[in-house]
């Protein structure tokens, strides 16, 4: 009997794990290798040749520099202006600081493209409402500011990036035991000395942290160039794949030069990643919070209102006006005209919503692929994240470092790598199906789903499971009965942190998408390559508000949470 | 003469008095703590002499200078002040090693290097930190931890000294040896030390004078045999050690536990101030005594071993008295009727303070 049980037991471990691995085998690995192998070898053989080849053509190599330039630039001024921010709301009186710390999140929930889109419109060389108001104002003809560039992809990556430092900064200044920063004031030193001693070194990791966040995200990006760059024929990786593939139809040797720059995407990522961990192992520190007393804030005196003042003006350009162009444009009835009553109506709403094929295709497929690839990624994610985190089996190490593969994959490289494997290569072809954009969601946002499912099942101590094992459960009534619903909270994180982003995906979607599956982020970036402004803008502002709904839905279900806990 | 004088502070947070018009002297050289249970002001009142806090009322003076005066409108900074200072969760910085954690309030005062060397030195040799000058406070225990802010708050050779429950983070028998180790640092550099604390013991042991406080408002300061002989209130009395408070009614002068005159009367003076019927009777249990025929008559509930100690709990009638003897072998078993003599009791008038 007992040797049986044992026996059983054993057994299921052993299944999860098998399954777990399966997935992330078929999902990441193997596409990864994909593209390894073909950037690597040609007809078998190991080939630098042609690797050289590629990255020394003028195109290719003017692609990594601008993206690397990108990168960087962005990381540095996110930096800058998040740890700015967070100090801002943490660590002085500034007035209304909870509702201000809020509203700095609210970048992040504004898509990069649409931001880019509606920069495109305030911004552009010649036809930029901005550019254009202040020609006329001083009766000039160039233009005040052109977003058609490096430092203009630069701002705007940066005005919607930036919230990745602010979240970690805040967060390590409320985590932070004020007691170390009053300990340093009885020591003699005035507040500068401690911000420079104590509190700047103590956020070195959250701070490096938090720009490593961007580097990743901003190495690997799609829209915002695709958009603001490619009309001044400023490339940079992902947009240079895509033009390349798009240019040849599909054809072996752009597929090859991409992932061959995909590999150097995932070195890079790769790289960045194991940076991230060495400064998040030198910094951990252990803050033990103290008596719960208030940090010391700067009083900013005579700087109190301008700051406050100088914050909102920074949300309301980077945020409001943004989205009110988007909101304006999408409502015009040409682009170009003023913005009167009888040049606007619901027309265009009207048409993309109910008449336009191609439109009404790409919300419904964003629709139902997110949503169910929201829901396999979560389910998956938790049946990994078990195995990892609560499990003792052997051969886990396989799954702990496949585990870690999605955090280092760039979109970009997922787009390539599923098509290496599912067009027809391995008996399966999936090529301009939406099963493609499915298979790839599933693998871009797995790395979502296994963060917030293993941080949830952490909070598990193992003597409950243990608890109702000793209730006489079996594993899986164990399972069922005491960890999901434990856990289900963390699931439902996971689904929305997948949902939403999947809904405005571009990076991945655009290198798959077929005739018949348009997401809203591709037909976004199509529209305005056609020229179509004004119904890019209308169907962004449906993007919006389905962004809108989704964030109200959270914040129910988090409050809801918090008052379940009370 | 005094060194550390506060005069009338109060310090409101909202409509909440969390400090009330406090008024202490602490000499020189005198080692002084704040007792009270968590929320009393305490706390509060040590961050308003290191200048974490600024005054609503009153005045803080350290010598002849003035540090904190709402009459006069003046606050001097904490970085101003050359106190040392230990806080509970050690706030040793972690990106510092032991050496320069030390070093940094002489740094900050601009001394020079071999000035700053041997100060440092010094304290390291004084906190039993040799040997681990360049160890990051991170591979070190809690108590070597709470060495390294000490030896910091030594650093500069201050004058006041202020602790802020410095040992509640260690275990027991660390936070035995380290309150002699505060004593032995303050003999050698002779600072006068302001103690907060929340735990009996460690007040008794260290100070010189103890003040206990609740809501605000100073219930006693008195050196740590009055505060436990002669507490000045019925607060004082509960807080401080075990203690029983018997609900009591006088009659004829005599005296009954409240409902249950059958067990008969209390054999103890009802003494003359005492003029009130009802009363509440303090005792500790030590000072009761059982006698086989006489007393005033219970029934043993329950006993228990707690070492070297016996702990009794006694019914009369439905109060419960609890009782405590060093003897090796239990007097009375469970269940067994007894009698009480009580040797030294407090009176206070019911509904005074509970």
């Amino acid at each position: 009997m007992m040797i049986k049980k044992h026996f059983g037991n054993f057994g299921l471990a052993e299944i999860l794990l098998a399954i777990s691995v399966l997935i992330l085998v078929i999902v990441v690995a193997i596409p990864v290798l994909l593209i390894l192998w073909t950037a690597l070898f040609v007809d078998g053989k190991f080939n630098t040749a042609d690797i050289l080849n590629i990255l020394s053509q003028p195109a290719t190599y003017e692609a990594l520099k601008n993206s690397f330039i990108i990168a960087a630039g962005v990381t540095f001024f996110s930096t800058v202006v998040g740890v700015f921010f967070a100090w801002l709301v943490s660590r002085t009186d500034l007035p209304f600081k909870e509702t201000m710390k809020v509203l700095f999140l609210i970048p992040f929930m504004l898509p990069t493209l649409i931001g880019a889109l509606a920069w495109k419109m305030l911004l552009s060389p010649r036809a930029g409402y901005i550019n254009k108001f202040i020609n006329d104002l001083f009766g000039l003809d160039g233009s005040f500011f052109n977003i058609y560039s490096l430092s203009g992809i630069i701002a705007v990556e940066t005005m919607y990036l930036f919230p990745f430092v602010f979240i970690q900064v805040t967060g390590a200044l409320e985590r932070m035991d004020p007691t170390l920063e009053e300990s340093a004031r009885i020591s003699g030193a005035g507040l500068l000395t401690i911000t420079r001693k104590i509190t700047l070194p103590l956020m070195l990791p959250s701070i490096a942290a938090g720009a490593l966040l961007v580097a990743l995200y901003s190495l690997a990006h799609f829209g915002v160039p695709a958009i603001l760059g490619t009309e001044a024929g400023i490339y940079n990786i992902p947009t240079k794949i895509y033009e390349q593939i798009y240019q040849s139809g599909g054809s072996f040797t752009a597929i090859r030069t991409g992932t061959v720059l995909s590999t150097i995407l995932i070195i890079s990522a790769a790289l960045i990643l194991y940076i991230q961990s060495l400064v998040l192992k030198a910094g951990r520190f252990q803050v033990i919070a103290g008596k719960s007393m208030r940090p010391m804030l700067l009083k900013l005196r005579g700087l109190k209102l301008p700051l406050l003042m100088f914050s909102i003006l920074y949300l309301s350009i980077t945020v409001i006006m943004p989205t009110v162009t988007i909101f304006l444009v999408g409502a015009l009835k040409t682009y170009g005209i003023n913005f009167t009553w009888e040049n606007m109506s619901f027309t265009n709403l009207k048409y993309i919503l109910f008449e336009w094929k191609m439109t009404k295709d790409a919300i419904w497929n964003s629709i139902y692929l997110s949503l169910s690839a929201a829901f396999v990624t979560m389910i998956v994610g938790v049946l990994i994240s078990y195995t990892i985190v609560k499990m003792k089996v052997r051969g886990k190490f396989i799954l702990e470092f496949l585990g870690v593969l999605p955090f280092s994959l760039p979109g970009t490289v997922i787009a390539i790598g599923v098509i290496l494997m599912w067009s027809g290569k391995f008996g399966v072809n999936l090529y301009n199906t939406a099963w493609i954009i499915f298979v790839a969601y599933i693998a871009r946002y797995m790395a979502f789903s296994l963060k917030s499912n293993s941080a949830a099942l952490e909070q598990v101590s193992d003597s409950l499971e243990e608890a109702a094992r000793a209730c006489g459960a079996t594993h899986w009534q164990s399972l069922k009965d005491i960890v999901i619903p434990l856990v289900k909270p963390g699931m439902v994180a996971a689904f929305f942190l997948i949902f939403l982003p999947a809904m405005r995906e571009l990076t991945t979607s655009v290198l798959l998408y077929g005739p018949k599956t348009r997401t809203i982020g591709v037909a976004i970036y199509a529209l305005n390559e056609d020229g179509e402004t004004v119904y890019a803008a209308t169907l962004a502002s449906v993007a919006l508000i389905i962004i809108i709904i989704g964030q109200l839905i959270i914040k129910r279900i988090t409050q809801s949470k918090i008052q379940g806990v009370q | 003469m005094s060194h550390v004088k506060l005069t009338d502070v109060t310090k409101r947070f909202g409509p909440v008095v969390a400090v009330n018009r406090l008024n202490i002297e602490i000499s020189k050289g005198e080692c002084f703590s704040m007792l009270g249970p968590s929320g009393c002001g305490k706390t509060t009142t040590l961050r308003m002499v290191a200048g974490f806090e600024d005054l609503d009322e009153g005045e803080i003076s350290v010598g002849e200078k003035v540090f904190s005066s709402s009459f006069k409108k003046y606050y001097l900074p904490p970085e101003k002040r050359d106190f040392g200072m230990v806080f509970q969760a050690f706030a040793v910085w972690p990106h510092l090693n032991v050496f320069n954690n030390i070093a940094f309030p002489l740094q900050i005062r601009k001394m020079t290097k071999t000035e700053i060397e041997e100060r440092t030195r010094r304290a390291i040799t004084y906190t039993g930190l040799s040997g681990s000058e360049h160890t990051y406070p991170n591979e070190l225990s809690g108590g070597q931890k709470q060495r390294i802010a000490l030896a910091r708050a030594i650093a500069i050779n201050p004058t006041v000294m202020l602790l802020d429950e410095p040992l509640s983070n260690l275990d027991p028998k660390l936070r035995e040896e380290m309150r002699f180790e505060i004593k032995d640092l303050q003999r050698k550099f002779d600072f006068t030390i302001i103690y907060v604390t929340h735990d009996q013991a460690e007040a008794m042991a260290l100070s010189d004078r103890i003040l206990v406080m609740s809501e605000g408002v100073v219930q006693q300061i008195d050196t740590p045999l009055n505060i436990y002989h002669k507490p000045a209130n019925q607060f004082v009395f509960s807080f401080i050690g075990l203690s029983n408070m018997l609900p009591v009614e006088i009659a004829d002068g005599s005296i009954w536990i409240e409902g249950n005159h059958n067990a008969g009367a209390i054999p103890t003076e009802v003494p003359p101030e005492v003029k009130a019927r009802h009363m509440t009777l303090a005792v500790r249990p030590y000072e009761i005594d059982f006698v086989r025929t006489a007393g005033v008559r219970g029934i043993v509930k329950r006993v228990a071993y707690l070492g070297d100690i016996i702990d009794y709990r006694i019914m009369i009638g439905d109060v419960e008295v609890r009782v405590q003897k060093n003897r090796k072998r239990e007097i009375f078993r469970e269940n067994e009727p007894c009698g009480l003599e009580f040797n030294q009791v407090a009176w206070y008038e019911r509904g005074s303070a509970s």
